[in-house]
């Protein structure tokens, strides 16, 4: 402590020494943090105002997460339906072929193993195709035996893996793992998810821009109690206080809009996509924030707010000083 | 309790508010600071409470060389100086009482503390009853009631006033007057600018005569004790 609190110490302090430090220092933040509340509530119609530009752009951010966490949701279930087309040699009887499926069977990794004989394909790709009639006009049966598997692990890499093991079997033409698709799905995903991340950089700059405005215009306007403040003996700490606090429930409560927003907006899309998760003859349900999802949120806009009055408060309070 | 040795200070376009100013105030002592407006008063008061600095000499208050006092200290240091403002600086938004806690709310004291403190200050300026009351609600004689009571709630040893009766009229100022003559006498070590002749020679104390921002003498007034 320097030289001023030694000599001729206040009658005052020992008041505020009394009650023990930290105990003071709580007090006093839950009195800050009641009173700019007050505060907000005062002036509410303003207060909601910024709330909803800051519950607006913290929705958007948020649905898009809700969005990835349900396509990923669904294309986890789909993940388990990874199949390997084994597409056997033409040299290969059909007795041959029957005697690799059992054998198949029995080997580690594989769940289930379908017969598909040359007949049964022509027949099925007649059926199917629609090219029937141009199919007569070859002498010989093109399409070639397959045998297909529905491998224990369904994830990408397990299928891979198997997949690696059923290439080097002798009679085995080609294989196929049809799991192009999934990782389409997983690439498109992917992006999406970069895109959710930059949307969310910015949006969250631009809360804590509106709060860091709004703030600034309050430290503006709260000029004399700032500088009276000062001259009494209010430490930087003392003053910066109530405009953190002030920031912080800027953000809570523009969090809070965005969890009603996210859930309005998940409530309205529910029942076309159960319509439509019907007609698949799925049991999918549309996933809404979550606890997790919307604590998160409101941590989020209290700290972007925290930030954005940080922001204000250490380029603006500096400047007032008393006269 | 407030020594200036060789103090000048000139502000920033060459203007030069104080010149070679000494004098000493002792602790319990109450003087008063007169001259014309522009003679530097103002300035003199805002060295002792560290809004400015001085340019030249040294400033010792309360054991304390002000050169040496830090920014990240002066609220510490400021704790120590109760404060009267001409415009008496009360915030508009908040009631009598909140105005008056101030200075302890700042300094963290416990609310039962600060009620007592508050009222206690309140009963001294004759304002106890308008505890609930704004500040624009008062009258002007009321307001720089309340501003004294906010500079001597913390119980600083050492009180500085500007003008403190500069908007009022010659009743209400004498009234002001003999209230800082109570703290006076409790002990509080009292500096007060006025440019009312008239009125500080009513009271037996020292006073400090500025013009052009020098001190012209240092006499005892001999007036009648109000």
């Amino acid at each position: 402590m320097a030289a001023p609190r030694k000599e001729g110490t206040p009658r005052g302090a020992d008041a505020a020494a009394r009650g023990g430090h930290l105990g003071a220092w709580f007090k006093d933040h839950l009195r800050v943090a009641v009173t700019s509340l007050g505060r907000l509530y005062r002036n509410a119609g303003t207060s909601l105002m910024t709330a909803a530009v800051i519950g607006i752009s913290l929705s958007l951010p948020a649905a898009m997460q809700v969005l990835i966490g349900n396509v990923q949701t669904l294309s986890g279930s789909w993940q388990g339906a990874a199949r390997i087309s084994l597409y056997l040699k033409t040299s290969v009887s059909d007795g041959d072929a029957r005697a690799l499926a059992d054998k198949l069977r029995g080997m580690a990794g594989v769940a289930d193993v379908q017969y598909i004989s040359a007949d049964q394909a022509l027949a099925e790709f007649k059926q199917l195709s629609g090219f029937g009639d141009a199919m007569a006009v070859l002498d010989k049966n093109p399409l070639p035996a397959v045998l297909v598997i529905h491998p224990v692990d369904g994830s990408p890499e397990g299928a891979a893996d198997l997949e690696h093991s059923l290439a080097s079997l002798p009679g085995v033409d080609q294989v196929r793992l049809d799991l192009q698709w999934l990782k389409r799905l997983a690439a498109i995903l992917d992006i999406v998810k970069r895109v959710t991340q930059i949307l969310t950089g910015l949006l969250g700059l631009a809360v804590v821009l509106v709060v860091g405005n709004t703030i600034r215009l309050e430290i503006g306007g709260r000029r004399t109690e700032i500088e009276v403040s000062k001259l009494l003996g209010a430490t930087d700490g003392f003053i910066r206080r109530p405009f953190l606090y002030h920031g912080a429930w800027y953000g809570l409560t523009g969090g809070l809009m965005a969890c009603i927003l996210v859930a309005l907006a998940v409530a309205l899309v529910e029942s076309p996509v159960s319509h439509l998760a019907g007609l698949y003859g799925s049991t999918f349900a549309l996933q809404g924030l979550g606890f997790g999802g919307a604590l998160g949120l409101l941590g989020g806009g209290v700290l972007l707010g925290w930030a954005g009055s940080w922001l204000a408060v250490a380029r603006h309070l500096r400047a007032i000083e008393p006269t | 309790m407030i020594s200036f040795s060789e103090v000048g200070k000139r502000y920033e376009g060459g203007n030069e508010a104080l010149a070679g100013v000494s004098f000493e105030v002792q602790r319990g002592e109450m003087v008063f600071l007169t001259g014309p407006s522009g003679a530097g008063k103002s300035t003199l008061l805002k060295l002792v409470a560290l809004v400015e600095r001085a340019s030249r000499g040294q400033v010792v208050v309360n054991g304390q060389n002000l050169a040496g006092i830090r920014r990240r200290h002066l609220p510490y240091y400021r704790r120590q100086i109760g404060m009267v403002f001409q415009d008496h600086r009360l915030l508009n938004d908040r009631t009598v009482f909140d105005n008056v806690a101030l200075p302890l709310v700042i300094a963290g004291a416990e609310t039962p503390e600060i009620g007592k403190r508050v009222r206690a200050s309140l009963d001294l300026v004759n304002l106890l009853h308008k505890e609930r009351a704004l500040p624009v609600t008062l009258s002007t004689g009321e307001q720089q009631r309340v501003g004294i009571a906010r500079a001597v709630v913390y119980r600083p040893p050492i009180l500085i006033a500007d003008e403190p009766t500069g908007n009022l009229d010659p009743e209400l100022s004498l009234e002001v007057m003999q209230l800082f003559k109570r703290l006076n006498q409790v002990g509080t070590t009292l500096l007060i600018a006025s440019h009312d002749r008239a009125l500080v020679e009513r009271f037996a104390a020292r006073v400090l005569h500025l013009k052009a921002g020098r001190l012209a003498e240092a006499e005892e007034a001999h007036g009648r004790p109000a």
